[in-house]
């Protein structure tokens, strides 16, 4: 069973995010995710600055033989990306939570974050898909 | 007791050479000046290259080639790749000195024997898919998918016609297809596969509109099967505005048996290194000419052969002022052509109806024994076309052996792996296409293998998942390849010992 | 029946195993208007027998002239050995190396050809070919738009002196996308593309870098990339990998501190594969490290199987249109790999000192014919300054007249520039490879002479 920390939200195309001190938001990929990709080989990140909106794609994780792409899971810009992942793609699967995060980014409004899903509901979501 | 090949790789021919062995025999005597060129245009120092006798590399090419599987040594049920008897005669004949040393801008004068077999093979590729006419030029299957997806473009346009900007793709295409279409500037919306492995035609009377430029797809599909309803979805099509391209992957199903002209189809790609037995050299070199009807005709990619009487000449912009130009530097993959030729002109008529009929009756024969074991077709109760799908999902929930194991444990067998997890829609897929070159007895080997593999799933599945034990080399380890890539070999502490000249 | 193995008494028993009763039945769900009851515009099939005396009486037709014309394409000595070993079944009827533990073979040998473009080119990444130098321009110009983050101009300068089919090419493969090819103009006194010439430019994203260029001449290469580096565009290297041997390498182009080209590629076909009517031939691109992921095409790299023992596979595959799809870097799927397997063979016979003399001597064969044809009256050099093997003539008279009467005397004399740079007049394009003798030369002179007195 995949873990899902409580404290953290998440999107159905299995990102999770994190509000930080400075009030921008951490996003990574869910355990479930990571597992379902295999060893990751590599990972590209947006450039910081970007803009992006809800559901854009920004980022690509890649497995030997699979490409997948990360989507906002919020507008907002991003403020920085996780340099670490550059040379050691396989933080996000010994980590996902943790040193495996992408990037960050400060969201365009508030009122977005309240659609998000709780770890309950994630948890709901990858029961009903099993 | 099992054979095996399982023997270490020969060093790299670098790692075999000495400073200052030659292959003296090949290189110029060292007697020229360089004065004249500037010092700063210069190269400093001579690139680290292999120092070896003539026998090294001989020896060592020869011993790397039997690292290989090849036709010539196994059968290859390689779904989508078509993988038949390439007869020694194509290479032999277009290798003969009078079109090897041809210059490609020599004119044509001095090359009518060798535009002769072209202009032939244009007529003979109209012939066999019903167009109207036919560019060799493409340089492989995705070439001249670009090539057909460039003309569409070209004749919308011509039209005023600026709205179509969608290229409709099915889920199970090949990804050039998709790739093709983006190349080309448009965008891609996927149409699904409904239950019996027919496109889902709701879906696509759904997506067709004024913004569709064309669809494109494979018949027989790459799950297997022939698209039955593909007249009703020509017309649906056309009545968009919308026209059809013809991915040829799968005309060995076909050939000799139905048109793509007669289904509807506006512009064909043909894969001659597929169905006209030109070889695959390894990953190449492929040939993807181009054959289209009436509408397309006048933006064909250049060059083509046209015959003024006797005489053969290449057409010119000034012949085709609308052409979308060219595709290489000269005449695409013109050896690979000659080849093609050799080979149409051996079959003949006949020859090529057999083609067809024999490739889909050995199909048929592998997925009606391949059933009696147990193994599930993905689309029962459907024809093979020259090729099939099966599912191996129940046997992973049983066992937990994949397609991959099933594949790698062949090799051991000494059978080339089925093409694996493509079409992707299929689960744990094997994609099989026996061609009509292998006989029964082959066949019926393949099905024992295949027996075999079943029981020890069960039996002794420890075996399926660590094989192969009889290759060169076993599992390699991808991961690490792709997170530490090593892409060449580097001398270790480089120091110049070659002086020029 | 020519290839199909099955006898009577095998059809009979695939059918019953099937459970019909006859080959046709298997096309029942091909609706019947379709099907194709007679195959026709077809002729006849042959036997071996016959073809093979057709296809002989057709080479024999082609002409054997004494090859002048290069433009692209050129005649080198090749081994013996090299189309021997390329063709024996292993390597010629293997299938792309997808299945690694069955294709070791090509595998490694796609890895040694790798390290020997690498080392020509003094770049970090090769990948294992694409069709031909055009198309591989093509995917080079693709590839710089995607690598250069800085600039995002859909825009790329495009020297009038690299050849005119490669430009075309270009064109015809990048035009869907929107990108706009800025034609750099070539210096009328020396043919060679001028750094200050890029002044007047818009910006771009990359610039190409001809060496040698079309004309043959050689081109400024650090003047250039630095010019263009300096504008934020990315260089990409169109070169004679056979030149290489003895010119400065994409690699070290420009200012040390710049690390050279970014992107390099061209035509493989002067390394081992003969002109065979214009193909198959093979492009080679290289790329410095950074940006192998936008390459297009595939690699091999080295890793170790399960005992830990060292193998081959392919690579970094999630760039590829297989797994990307409409994502991919290029919709494309094979590389040439009978023509990298000739290459690899050839680069291992020649070495460096063999490449180097090849291209010396072909250098110096070029030098002494340009010398005896310009001293022909009313023949003069179009360009001054250092050239590799070719060089551009400009001929008292229109040329194609010229050229057909040479063809007569069994030469091919060159490539008429007046069609695709008429600015230049009466211009011929010359080329002289070290197959090329002594006598060769002189026999061309003789006859030049005797046309143009005439």
């Amino acid at each position: 069973m995949s873990q899902i920390p409580a404290d953290l939200k998440y999107v159905s195309t299995h990102e999770w995010l994190r509000s930080t001190a400075d009030g921008s938001l951490e996003v990574g990929i869910t355990d479930h995710a990571q597992d379902a990709l295999g060893d990751l080989v590599f990972v590209e990140l947006p450039e910081v600055g970007r803009e992006v909106t809800a559901g854009e794609a920004c980022a690509v994780v890649e497995s030997v033989k699979a490409a997948s792409d990360i989507y906002a899971p919020v507008a907002g810009r991003i403020v920085a990306v996780n340099p670490v992942l550059i040379d050691q793609p396989e933080q996000v699967n010994q980590d996902c939570y943790g040193s495996g995060w992408l990037f960050r980014l400060v969201p365009a409004s508030s009122a977005e974050l309240t659609a998000l899903l709780d770890a309950q509901a994630y948890r709901d979501l990858l029961n009903q898909g099993a | 007791m099992e054979p095996s090949r399982n023997t270490p790789s020969p060093p790299l021919i670098f790692e075999q050479g000495a400073p200052g062995r030659r292959a003296y025999a090949q290189a110029p005597a060292a007697t020229a000046q360089w004065d004249d060129l500037p010092l700063h245009l210069r190269r400093a120092e001579p690139p680290c290259l292999p120092e070896v006798s003539e026998l090294q590399v001989v020896r060592h090419y020869t011993r790397l080639s039997q690292r290989n599987f090849s036709i010539d040594t196994q059968f290859y049920p390689l779904g989508s790749c078509t993988m038949k008897y390439n007869p020694r005669a194509c290479n032999t004949l277009a290798m003969l000195p009078g079109f090897l040393n041809r210059h490609p801008l020599a004119p044509a004068a001095g090359g009518q024997g060798f535009l002769a077999c072209l202009h032939e093979l244009q007529e003979i590729l109209q012939a066999v898919t019903g167009m109207q006419a036919v560019s060799l030029t493409p340089m492989a299957g995705a070439q001249g998918e670009l090539a057909g997806m460039a003309m569409i473009r070209a004749y919308h346009r011509a039209r005023g016609d600026h709205a179509r900007t969608e290229v409709l793709v099915p889920d199970a295409a090949h990804g050039t297809n998709p790739a093709t279409a983006v190349m080309c500037g448009y965008t891609v919306r996927e149409i699904p596969t409904d239950r019996s492995g027919d496109v889902d035609l709701a879906a696509l009377k759904a997506a067709l509109g004024p913004q569709t430029a064309a669809i494109m797809l494979t018949n027989p599909s790459t799950l297997g099967v022939f698209e039955r309803r593909i007249t009703e979805i020509a017309g649906l099509v056309h009545e968009a505005g919308g026209l059809l391209y013809y991915d040829g992957a799968n005309l060995n199903a076909i050939l000799g048996q139905v048109r793509p002209g007669d289904m509807g189809f506006d512009v064909v790609h043909m894969n001659l290194h597929k169905t006209f037995a030109t070889p695959h050299g390894g990953g190449g070199p492929g040939s993807g000419a181009v054959g289209v009807g009436e509408r397309l005709q006048p933006f064909l990619p250049i060059p083509y052969v046209l015959r003024e009487g006797e005489t053969y000449r290449w057409a010119e912009r000034a012949d085709c002022p609308e052409t979308i130009g060219r595709l290489s530097a000269f005449m695409g993959n013109a050896g690979v052509l000659l080849r093609a030729y050799v080979y149409a002109r051996l079959l003949g008529a006949e020859g090529m109806a057999r083609v067809g009929a024999y490739a889909t009756l050995s199909a048929n024969y592998l997925l009606a024994r391949l059933t009696a074991l147990g193994y599930e077709p993905a689309y029962p109760g459907r024809r093979a076309s020259h090729e099939f799908t099966l599912s191996l999902k129940e046997l992973t929930t049983r066992t937990g052996i994949t397609a991959l194991d099933v594949a790698k444990r062949l090799l051991d067998h000494d059978f080339h792996a089925p093409t694996v997890y493509f079409p992707q829609l299929v689960p744990e897929c094997l994609l099989i296409e026996p061609t009509e070159t292998e006989s029964k007895q082959d066949l019926d080997r393949f099905v024992a293998a295949m027996a075999s593999i079943r029981d020890e799933a069960v039996q002794a599945p420890e075996r399926l998942r660590e094989a192969p034990h009889h290759l060169p080399v076993r599992r390699l380890d991808e991961v690490r390849a792709a997170r530490e890539p090593d892409l060449r070999w580097q001398r270790p502490h480089a120091t110049p010992t070659d002086n020029l000249a | 029946m020519p290839f199909i193995p099955h006898t009577a008494d095998d059809v009979q028993a695939m059918l019953a195993a099937i459970g019909v009763p006859e080959i046709a039945s298997l096309f029942d769900e091909i609706p019947a208007s379709l099907r194709w009851t007679r195959v026709e515009g077809v002729p006849p099939g042959l036997p071996e027998m016959a073809i093979n005396r057709l296809m002989r009486e057709r080479a024999a037709k082609d002409a054997a002239d004494l090859c002048f014309l290069g433009a692209g394409a050129y005649e080198h000595h090749i081994p013996a050995a090299v189309w021997e070993i390329a063709t024996r079944g292993e390597f010629y009827s293997a299938y792309t190396p997808y299945q690694a533990e069955a294709s070791q073979g090509t595998l490694q040998l796609i890895y040694e050809y790798q390290s020997m473009m690498t080392a020509l080119m003094a770049m970090d990444i090769s990948n294992a070919s694409l069709y031909d130098g055009a198309s591989a321009l093509a995917e080079a110009v693709l590839m710089a738009l995607r690598a250069n983050r800085h600039n995002d101009a859909q825009r790329v300068w495009m020297p009038a002196a690299v050849h005119p089919h490669y430009r075309e090419t270009v064109r015809t493969i990048v035009e869907g996308q929107g990108i706009e090819l800025v034609e750099v103009p070539y210096d009328p006194a020396t043919g060679v593309t001028l750094a200050a010439s890029l002044d007047a430019l818009p910006d771009a994203a990359a610039l190409v870098v001809p060496q040698p260029n079309f004309f043959g001449r050689l081109e400024d290469i650090d003047a250039l990339t630095d010019a263009a580096r300096a504008r934020g565009a990315l260089v990409i290297a169109l070169v004679n990998p056979l030149a290489m041997a003895i010119l400065k390498p994409p690699g070290q182009w420009g200012d040390a501190a710049g690390g050279g080209a970014d992107i390099a590629c061209g035509e493989g076909q002067p390394l081992g594969v003969p002109l065979a009517g214009g193909g198959p031939y093979y492009g080679f691109l290289c790329c410095r490290r950074e940006h192998v992921r936008q390459m297009p095409g595939r690699i091999v790299g080295r890793t170790v199987d399960r005992d830990g023992r060292a193998g081959f596979t392919l690579t970094l595959q999630p760039r590829e249109q297989h797994i990307r799809r409409a994502k991919a870097t290029s919709n494309i799927c094979t590389n040439q790999g009978l023509m990298v397997t000739a290459s690899t063979i050839h680069m291992a016979l020649l070495g460096a000192e063999g490449l180097a003399r090849v291209a010396l001597t072909s250098h110096a064969r070029a030098h002494a014919l340009a010398t005896q044809l310009a001293a022909l009256p009313g023949v003069m050099l179009r360009f001054g300054g250092p050239f590799f093997h070719e060089f551009v003539l400009v001929l008292p008279r229109p040329v194609a007249p010229v050229l057909d009467a040479l063809a007569g005397a069994g030469i091919l004399g060159g490539f008429d520039l007046s069609g695709t740079y008429p600015e230049l007049g009466h211009a011929l394009l010359v080329c002289a490879t070290e197959t090329r003798t002594p006598a060769d030369l002189a026999r061309y002179a003789a006859a030049l002479e005797q046309i143009l007195v005439a």
